[in-house]
């Protein structure tokens, strides 16, 4: 098996867990995008277009509320502002590929597909076929979002309430993070993103994770600057 | 505006915004103190996400015992500590999860 093959599998076993998540999610937006009175067509090219979970959920929503469509924009932009961080933070390990390449990978780069790509990268460093990785991981997503999105807007989302399959979005990250935390500004800066995302959690907009993370960042960035 | 504008507007600033860094940092050099505050970032986003998936319960944060999520979310986080495997950390939550539901 080539190096690159060997990369995009391991892009898509690391990305395995994330999709069980993310399967019911599709569905649940399908549905909704369905009842909100878009199209079907309308509903699953909005998951090919925007590939964006919580900017579609929120795009369903004010289209149902018959919201101006300059007000649905920017909410879009704002909710996607976290997206800025990741390309920001996958952009030294992603330095030397084509454009092309870059144009695809940022295409196809989520919450789900950024966790883990970044995670390998910070520690197995960058390889001339690392980003075979990203695009495993990000494919992966990709086919689960438009799949899910698709059963969703033709069977209605089926799964049962009580199945907690969200939980295996958090427990996937905990997992990724943990092996992460190696040194005290590590845990200062989890720790303190943590506790401001629980403190920021009523603003909108996902604007509370914007500013737990940059303060994280921050805490991180001085920590690290003392020693 | 009709949705389909909505959507291709929404769709090309989403692209935008995962592009812009990539593609900038790709023509200059990253600054030293940025580069090392990048580092930070994954540990960062990533409790911002989980912290409030396992403490917010309902509309309110809820330490109680129980908060299944949490009780689960910390043995998740015990089990990541020792063990170092993610499939191992995620089938010890999601069964947490079960048995304390059942409880």
């Amino acid at each position: 098996m080539s190096e690159a093959k060997k990369a995009f599998l391991d892009g898509v076993r690391a990305e395995f867990p994330l999709l069980v998540g993310v399967f019911p999610f599709g569905m649940i937006y399908g549905a909704l995008a369905l009842n909100a009175g878009l199209s079907a067509l309308a509903s699953q090219m909005m998951s090919s277009i925007m590939l964006a979970g919580s900017a579609q959920f929120v795009t369903v929503q004010l289209v149902s509320d018959a919201a101006p469509a300059l007000v649905i924009i920017l909410t879009i932009a704002v909710v996607n502002l976290r997206h800025m961080l990741y390309s920001a933070s996958l952009a030294p390990h992603l330095k030397s590929i084509s454009l092309k390449w870059k144009v695809l990978l940022s295409y196809l780069l989520t919450d789900e597909a950024y966790a883990p790509s970044i995670l390998k990268y910070e520690e197995k460093g960058v390889t001339p076929v690392s980003h075979w990785f990203l695009l495993g991981a990000g494919f992966s997503l990709w086919f689960t979002w438009q799949v899910s999105t698709a059963l969703g807007i033709f069977l209605g989302a089926k799964i049962p309430e009580e199945w907690p399959l969200d939980f295996a979005l958090p427990l996937t990250f905990i997992a990724m993070v943990m092996p992460a935390l190696k040194n005290r500004p590590m845990v200062a800066a989890a720790v303190s993103a943590g506790l401001v995302a629980l403190l920021a959690h009523g603003l909108p907009f996902q604007l509370g994770l914007i500013l737990a993370a940059l303060t994280g960042i921050v805490v991180g960035t001085v920590l690290e600057g003392k020693k | 505006m009709n949705i389909w504008l909505i959507m291709l507007i929404g769709g090309l600033i989403t692209f935008g915004m995962r592009f812009s860094l990539i593609f900038l940092f790709g023509k200059f050099e990253i600054p030293q103190t940025m580069r090392r505050a990048l580092h930070y970032v994954p540990p960062a986003v990533l409790s911002a996400i989980i912290f409030p998936k396992l403490l917010y319960f309902g509309n309110q944060i809820d330490l109680s015992l129980g908060n299944t999520r949490l009780l689960a979310g910390i043995v998740a986080i015990l089990v990541a500590w020792f063990f170092k495997n993610t499939l191992l950390t995620i089938i010890a939550g999601m069964i947490a999860l079960f048995v304390l539901q059942l409880l």
